[in-house]
C-alpha cells in the first residue's frame, strides 16, 4: 500500500528491517509517514475483532457484574444499586452451596483421574512402535464425540434394570445400584463419565510432549548409567513433561468446571442436589426461573473461580516448571 | 542402546504387556458407543430382555434408523448444525486472521493492549456471558433465529492467538517482498498469510467445528423452536418426547448425530489431534 511511495524516498529501503539508524535524515520523514499508514492499515485490519471483543466479551462481562450489583430483572426498564444482597441470597442458599462443593469435588476427581490415565496411556503407546495411531484413535475418540448424545448412550449403560454396568455387576455377584438416581453415587458416575471424555485429549498432549523430548536426553541419561526405564524415566521423562502436565491441569481443570451438558441429560442435578454443579445452576436460576440477579451473582462466583484458577496457574507454571 | 530394546525382537514380553492393557482400556473407552450401536439395532423386546450380546437376534436396526428420521426432524438437526457450525467458522476466519496479521506483523500503537484484550478474552468462559449476550440477543431482536445461535462466536479470541502464534514464524521477508509487489496488506493476509497457514487454518475449523457441533449450553438458551434445532438439543427434545421408552430409535439418532464428526475423525487423524492440540504444547 505505502511501500512505493516510501521507495521513491528513500532508495535503500530494502535494508531498513536491520539498520533503521543508519538511514540518511531525507528518509525519516517517509519513515514516519510510513508508520502512520502501518498504524492506520493494522487498527483497519483489526477493527472488526476489536468491536466484536468489545461487544461479545467485555461488555457482557460489565454487564454480568451490574446485574449482580443490582435489582435488575428481564424486561425491568429501571434497576437500583443493590451492593452485595444477590451475593448474599445466593451464599445463604443450600442448593448454591452444594453446587459450589459439588463442581469442586467433581474438579478434584476428574483432573487427576485424567492425569493419571491419559499419561499412562500416552507412555504405554509412545513404549513400542506398532499400532500407534490405532490405540491414539480409540482413546481420543470420547473428545471429539457428541457428550449430549454419548450421555443418553450412557443414560442406557447405567440403566438400573436393563443396562450393561449393573447386568456385569450382577452377573459377577457384586451390589448394583439406581446409579444416577442415588445421592451417593450421581456426582462419582457424572466424574467418571468425565474422565472417559477428557483423558484422551490429555494423552493426546501428553503424546506431543513425549515426542518432543530429544533423544540426546535419553542417551546422555544411558551414558550416566540411568539404565533402567524407571530411571530414564524418573530423571529425563517426568521433568520435561512437566510444563505439558502443568498445561493438562488447567485445560482439564477448566473443561471439568464447565461440565454442564452430562448434568443436564442425565441427572438435571438430582437427586436433590447431589449432583448439582455451577454451570448447571447458573443455567437453571438465569434461563429457566428467571432468576436474574441471581444468575449473575453465580455467573460472578464462576468466573471469579475460572479466572482465580488460570492465574495461579499460569503463575505456578512460570516459577516452578522446566522450560527449554 | 541396551540389549533389551533390540528391534527386531517383536514379541517381547513388555510388548505383549502394552498390547494387553491398551486393547483393554481401549475396548473399555468403546462400550458406550458400541452399547449405543448395538441398542440401535435391537428391537425393543430384546432391549428390555436385556442380555449381554452385542448382535441383535432379530435385526431391527431399519425400524430403528427410519424412526430416528422420519418422527423426529433428525435430518433438520442435522443441517440446521451444518449451517451454524459453517456460519460461525467463516465469520471466525474473517474477523480473526486479519486481527492476528496485524498483531503478528505490524507496528502500531496499541497492540500490545490489543493482545492483552485477546488474552483476557482467552480467560473468560463463554458461559459467564451468557445472560448478558441473550440481553443483547433479546434487543436485536434475533432469538429464536440461526442468528441467535452464530452472533456470540463471530470472533474468538483463540483463533487471533492461533493465527498470530503462526503468522509470526512466517518470515519477515515474505510480507516484505508481497508489499514490493504491491499488494496491500489485506491482499497479503488472503494470499499469502492465510494460504501460508494451512495447518493453522485446518487446526482451527477442527476446533471450532467440533465445538460448536457438540454445544449444548448456548442453544438451549438462545432458540425455542425444533425447527431450528442443531444436534445436540435435537436429541434431547427427542429424547423428552420419547420419556425414554424407545430406546431402540434414540440410540439411533445418536449414533446418527456422533457419526460425522466420529468418521471425520478416522478419515483424518492427525488433523484433528493437531487441531485439538495446536498451539497448547510448544
Amino acid at each position: 500500500m505505502s511501500e512505493p511511495l516510501a521507495l521513491t524516498g528513500a532508495p535503500d529501503e530494502p535494508s531498513a528491517t536491520g539498520s533503521v539508524r543508519a538511514l540518511p535524515s531525507p528518509a525519516v520523514a517517509p519513515a514516519r509517514r510510513r508508520a502512520l499508514t502501518e498504524a492506520l492499515a493494522a487498527w483497519a485490519l483489526a477493527g472488526p475483532a476489536v468491536f466484536f471483543l468489545l461487544a461479545l466479551f467485555f461488555l457482557p462481562v460489565i454487564g454480568v457484574l451490574v446485574i449482580a450489583l443490582t435489582d435488575w430483572q428481564f424486561g425491568a426498564l429501571t434497576l437500583a444499586f443493590v451492593g452485595l444482597a444477590n451475593f448474599r441470597e445466593v451464599f445463604a442458599d443450600d442448593g448454591f452451596r452444594a453446587s459450589l462443593v459439588n463442581t469442586i469435588v467433581y474438579v478434584l476427581i476428574v483432573v487427576p483421574g485424567t492425569l493419571v490415565f491419559g499419561l499412562l496411556i500416552a507412555l504405554l503407546i509412545e513404549s513400542g512402535k506398532s499400532c500407534r495411531s490405532f490405540y491414539r484413535a480409540i482413546h481420543f475418540l470420547p473428545f471429539m464425540a457428541t457428550l449430549t448424545a454419548m450421555a443418553v448412550a450412557w443414560e442406557a449403560l447405567l440403566h438400573p434394570t436393563i443396562g450393561l454396568v449393573n447386568q456385569t455387576l450382577a452377573a459377577i455377584g457384586l451390589p448394583t445400584a439406581n446409579w444416577l438416581r442415588d445421592e451417593n453415587t450421581a456426582l462419582p458416575v457424572l466424574a467418571v463419565i468425565g474422565i472417559w471424555q477428557n483423558l484422551g485429549y490429555a494423552m493426546v498432549l501428553f503424546l506431543a510432549g513425549l515426542k518432543s523430548i530429544p533423544q540426546d536426553l535419553y542417551d546422555a541419561a544411558d551414558i550416566d548409567g540411568a539404565d533402567l526405564w524407571l530411571d530414564r524415566f524418573r530423571t529425563v521423562t517426568l521433568p520435561l513433561l512437566g510444563p505439558v502436565s502443568m498445561f493438562v491441569v488447567i485445560v482439564v481443570a477448566l473443561r471439568a468446571f464447565e461440565s454442564f451438558d452430562t448434568v443436564k441429560v442425565l441427572t438435571q442435578g438430582g437427586p436433590g442436589h447431589a449432583s448439582e454443579m455451577l454451570l448447571y445452576t447458573l443455567y437453571r436460576e438465569s434461563f429457566e426461573y428467571l432468576r436474574t440477579g441471581y444468575g449473575a451473582a453465580v455467573a460472578v462466583v464462576f468466573l471469579a473461580i475460572v479466572v482465580t484458577l488460570t492465574l495461579a496457574q499460569a503463575r505456578l507454571m512460570d516459577r516452578k516448571v522446566h522450560y527449554q | 542402546m541396551s540389549i533389551n530394546m533390540h528391534p527386531n525382537r517383536l514379541l517381547q514380553p513388555s510388548a505383549i504387556v502394552r498390547h494387553a492393557v491398551l486393547l483393554t482400556t481401549g475396548a473399555l473407552i468403546l462400550v458406550p458407543f458400541v452399547w449405543m450401536v448395538s441398542l440401535s439395532l435391537k428391537p425393543p423386546g430384546e432391549i428390555f430382555r436385556a442380555s449381554f450380546s452385542f448382535w441383535p437376534t432379530q435385526f431391527y436396526g431399519v425400524e430403528n434408523y427410519t424412526k430416528a428420521l422420519t418422527e423426529a426432524p433428525l435430518p433438520r438437526y442435522m443441517g440446521n448444525g451444518l449451517i451454524v457450525c459453517a456460519l460461525i467458522l467463516g465469520l471466525q476466519i474473517l474477523v480473526c486472521a486479519p486481527c492476528a496479521y496485524a498483531l503478528a506483523k505490524l507496528r502500531f500503537p496499541g497492540r500490545d493492549l490489543l493482545f492483552a484484550m485477546v488474552l483476557i478474552g482467552l480467560l473468560l468462559p463463554h458461559q459467564v456471558l451468557s445472560l448478558p449476550l441473550f440481553v443483547l440477543g433479546y434487543q436485536l431482536g434475533i432469538l429464536n433465529t440461526y442468528a441467535a445461535l452464530i452472533f456470540p462466536y463471530v470472533v474468538s479470541p483463540f483463533g487471533i492467538f492461533l493465527f498470530r502464534q503462526f503468522f509470526k514464524t512466517i518470515p519477515d521477508d515474505v510480507v516484505h517482498a508481497a508489499r514490493l509487489d504491491g499488494l496491500s496488506e489485506i491482499a497479503i493476509v488472503w494470499k499469502i498469510m492465510v494460504p501460508m497457514a494451512l495447518p493453522a487454518l485446518a487446526a482451527f475449523s477442527i476446533f471450532s467445528v467440533v465445538g460448536h457441533w457438540n454445544d449444548l449450553f448456548w442453544p438451549l438458551i438462545a432458540v425455542r423452536d425444533e425447527s431450528l434445532m442443531p444436534p445436540p438439543l435435537g436429541i434431547m427434545a427427542f429424547k423428552s418426547e420419547e420419556s425414554g421408552n424407545d430406546y431402540g430409535p434414540l440410540m439411533a439418532a445418536s449414533t446418527l448425530i456422533v457419526l460425522p464428526l466420529v468418521v471425520a475423525f478416522l478419515a483424518a487423524q492427525k488433523w484433528f489431534v493437531e487441531g485439538m492440540t495446536g498451539g497448547a504444547v510448544k
